[in-house]
């Protein structure tokens, strides 16, 4: 977070009250949360009423899912599909099914091609099959591993033809891409405060005015009466001055962080490793970088390359802690043996041309000997 | 040197790990991974599979100040330690796992990996000492006589105990407790482990009915041949073993019966007097010898069970991968698949697996 995000959020953090309380302390909290809103409502494209704040992407995601599937599912028996991509976040995928399990969903994952990007082709063929049984449409702005931008004004125009609703994950894209949800004609929108220089524990599902999902939190009825519980004031302050500044400066931070990714894409493969570059090679995120490197485990790499002083991350890992191939690269077509020698190099406001150089330097001999420890394991 | 330090959320190599920090190394936690399901082995503070250990390991990382990384060994876990404990039962033999998983996991993949990564050892908890004798290295008993580990680590080999330290070799466990908390980690309390790992509420016999099924055969008198009942699976029985036998008709001259051997293809389970199950004559294969095969007519004290008494023993004949040893007091039920570890003094000689055992009179 800049000092400026952390100023205002330090000095919200002594405003006393809770935006929800009609005294005049809470009106003094309040005010801050409703101006925090219009700012976050101009950076983001929509109106301040479309703001729905959320504990983060997760939450935003659970409520869109389950919330817009169980609302339309109840406005019409028969609408009982939910299309999402099969490289979705776990957020939506997971939420998804649990509703196929607890709720009778039939969950239909999209196919991607092998960059990432959903089949056009057969997202239009599963609709036009029949398109009154389909519930929502759940397609992320931008996949947070790989990098790849998906197609979304296709899909919405596509969408559209047959008036089904969508949501978008853009908590990856929001903090390089330019996301405006009124012209995106999205439905709904995640976004998150953290993967933007904002404090972690706050997003916001964005929401037309005109739809109301089911809630998945029950109480108090703030937001809307779609999401219940105490305003965090002090984090959507600090939201909404990340918001600020990362807008202000987003095509000097997009082409700063292409030009760098750049350099670390090429270096790569200039040092003849066999890394193959994963995701679309222009269609992508600015800051993201994703390789495998056959013969390697992506778990040893992020150690060694750990102990150089350089943070990568791998696919996921469980609760425990112990690695699994990505999902996303399998639905990419990747064998679970290569999807394990993932890595994935983010850039971000402050990486710099020797974090880049560091890295070149260090990879060579990182990747001889986790390769190596490869071998032992067969 | 760059260490890695095993963390299985426990208490001793916790400690074991600061201790090689404070010794000037520079160390990485590690900690192994050994269920695709971390939910499905037990829970709590026993095992070293949990997802409440793995947490554990992860805490005590922070406070001694090391990164800390899970490693997933779990398929070579499946295939070399529980399948080979589920085959071994079937086979009619009674294997330790513990040793199993040292020999094939923890000193062979492990080390291996961590080597090749470019650490220059790995260290553990483990209750055992590391001698440097000039003439390569040693494996002795630990200090702390009631802790040691020196019988389920028989089975390393030279290059391994050149790559291995073993910290707490020295101490007493309860000296390990009090600096546990001195250091303020928050396992200095936790139990001990017991059992084995991946047999979560501690039901072999249940554990093994599930992966083998119900086998019934019969319980035969080892002296008399007559058929005394049935039995629902002779994996449930282990050489030496008296209850469980389920056997109504007591012995003729009303001593207790004991399981005296087990044969696999029949299914028969064999009972007798507890005379039946001295033997002084061991035939053991798949040997390892940590420093070189002993001469035949040398004396040695062999350990038949993890924390089972030394007895005095002459070696008959070996070779490279097996010996067959002749104890000078007899040992009463020793089961085939058990591991029988060669003492000279404190020193590990070798181990061998047991094949065969018999009385010669």
């Amino acid at each position: 977070m800049t000092p400026a995000v952390i100023a205002a959020m330090d000095g919200a953090f002594r405003v006393v009250g809770n935006p929800s309380s009609v005294h005049s302390a809470g009106r003094a909290a309040r005010r801050l949360v409703e101006e925090s809103r219009e700012t976050i409502a101009a950076a983001v494209g929509c109106l301040p009423a479309e703001v729905v704040f959320t504990s983060g992407g997760t939450e935003a995601d659970n409520l869109a899912i389950k919330g817009m599937w169980m609302q339309r599912h109840r406005e019409a028996p028969e609408r009982t599909r939910l299309l999402v991509s099969a490289v979705e976040h776990h957020a939506v995928l997971d939420s998804a099914l649990w509703l196929a399990t607890a709720e009778g969903a039939v969950v239909e994952q999209v196919p991607v091609d092998g960059f990432g990007a959903v089949r056009m082709g057969a997202l239009r063929e599963r609709i036009a099959s029949d398109p009154a049984s389909v519930a929502l449409l759940s397609i992320m702005w931008a996949n947070n591993e790989v990098g790849s931008l998906q197609p979304l004004r296709e899909v919405v125009a596509l969408a559209r033809e047959f008036a089904i609703p969508v949501h978008s994950d853009a908590v990856q894209a929001f903090a390089s891409e330019h996301v405006d949800f009124a012209a995106s004609g999205l439905c709904a929108m995640t976004v998150s405060a953290h993967k933007y220089g904002g404090p972690m524990g706050v997003g916001a599902l964005v929401i037309r005015r005109d739809v109301t999902p089911t809630p998945v939190l029950h109480g108090g009825g703030q937001e809307r009466d779609i999401r219940s519980g105490t305003i965090p004031m002090p984090l959507i302050v600090g939201m909404a001055a990340a918001f600020q500044e990362g807008t202000a400066r987003l095509d000097e931070h997009r082409a700063s962080i292409a030009a760098l990714r750049d350099r670390l894409v090429s270096g790569v493969q200039q040092l003849d490793l066999g890394a193959e570059l994963r995701g679309h090679p222009t269609e992508r995120l600015p800051g993201n970088a994703h390789f495998t490197f056959p013969g390697c485990e992506g778990d040893a790499l992020l150690m060694l390359l750990d102990a150089a002083g350089i943070q990568v991350s791998t696919g996921s890992a469980c609760s425990a802690g112990v690695p699994e191939a990505s999902h996303v690269l399998l639905a990419m077509g990747i064998d679970d043996a290569e999807a394990r020698g993932a890595v994935r190099f983010s850039l971000g406001r402050t990486t710099t041309g020797e974090d880049v150089d560091a890295l070149l330097a260090a990879l060579p001999d990182v990747v001889a000997r986790v390769r190596r420890a490869g071998l032992m394991l067969r | 040197m760059k260490v890695l330090a095993a963390m299985s959320g426990g208490v001793d190599s916790a400690v074991a790990a600061a201790r090689v920090v404070a010794a000037g190394h520079e160390v990485t936690g590690m900690h192994l991974a050994l269920s695709n399901n971390p939910q499905s082995f037990r829970s709590g503070a026993r095992g070293c599979c949990s997802l409440e250990d793995s947490r554990d390991a992860r805490r005590a990382a922070d406070i001694i100040g090391i990164p800390f990384y899970v490693w997933d060994m779990a398929e070579q876990f499946r295939r070399d330690v529980v399948e080979d404990f589920v085959a071994e039962y079937a086979a009619g033999r009674t294997p330790n796992p513990c040793l199993r998983c040292n020999e094939r996991i923890k000193f062979a993949a492990v080390l291996d990996r961590a080597l090749a990564l470019g650490f220059d050892a790995v260290a553990t908890g483990h209750y055992a000492r590391i001698v440097d004798g000039g003439h390569g290295f040693a494996l002795h008993r630990a200090r702390d006589s009631s802790k040691d580990q020196s019988y389920v680590l028989g089975v390393l080999e030279q290059w391994q105990l050149e790559k291995s330290l073993f910290p707490l070799g020295d101490s007493l466990k309860s000296e390990v407790r009090e600096e546990a908390a001195r250091l303020g980690l928050t396992v200095a309390r936790k139990p001990d482990s017991h059992d084995i790992c991946f047999i979560a509420d501690g039901d072999t016999s249940g554990w093994l009915e599930e992966r083998l099924g119900e086998q019934r055969g019969e319980i035969i008198d080892a002296v008399s041949g007559a058929v005394l009942g049935e039995h629902h699976g002779a994996y449930r029985f282990t050489v030496g073993q008296r209850r469980g036998t389920a056997i109504s008709v007591p012995a003729p001259d009303g001593a207790p019966r004991y399981v005296t051997s087990i044969d696999p293809t029949t299914r028969r389970v064999f009972v007798g007097p507890p005379t039946l199950l001295d033997v002084n004559i061991v035939e053991g294969v798949r040997a390892h010898w940590c420093q070189g095969v002993p001469a035949v007519g040398s004396r040695v004290g062999v350990q038949v069970r993890a924390h089972g008494a030394e007895v005095p023993a002459v070696v008959e004949a070996v070779d490279g991968v097996s010996a067959t040893l002749r104890t000078l007091q007899p040992i009463r039920g020793l089961a085939a698949g058990q591991a029988a570890v060669m003492y000279e003094g404190p020193r590990v000689v070798g181990a061998v697996t047991v094949a065969g055992s018999r009385r010669d009179a």
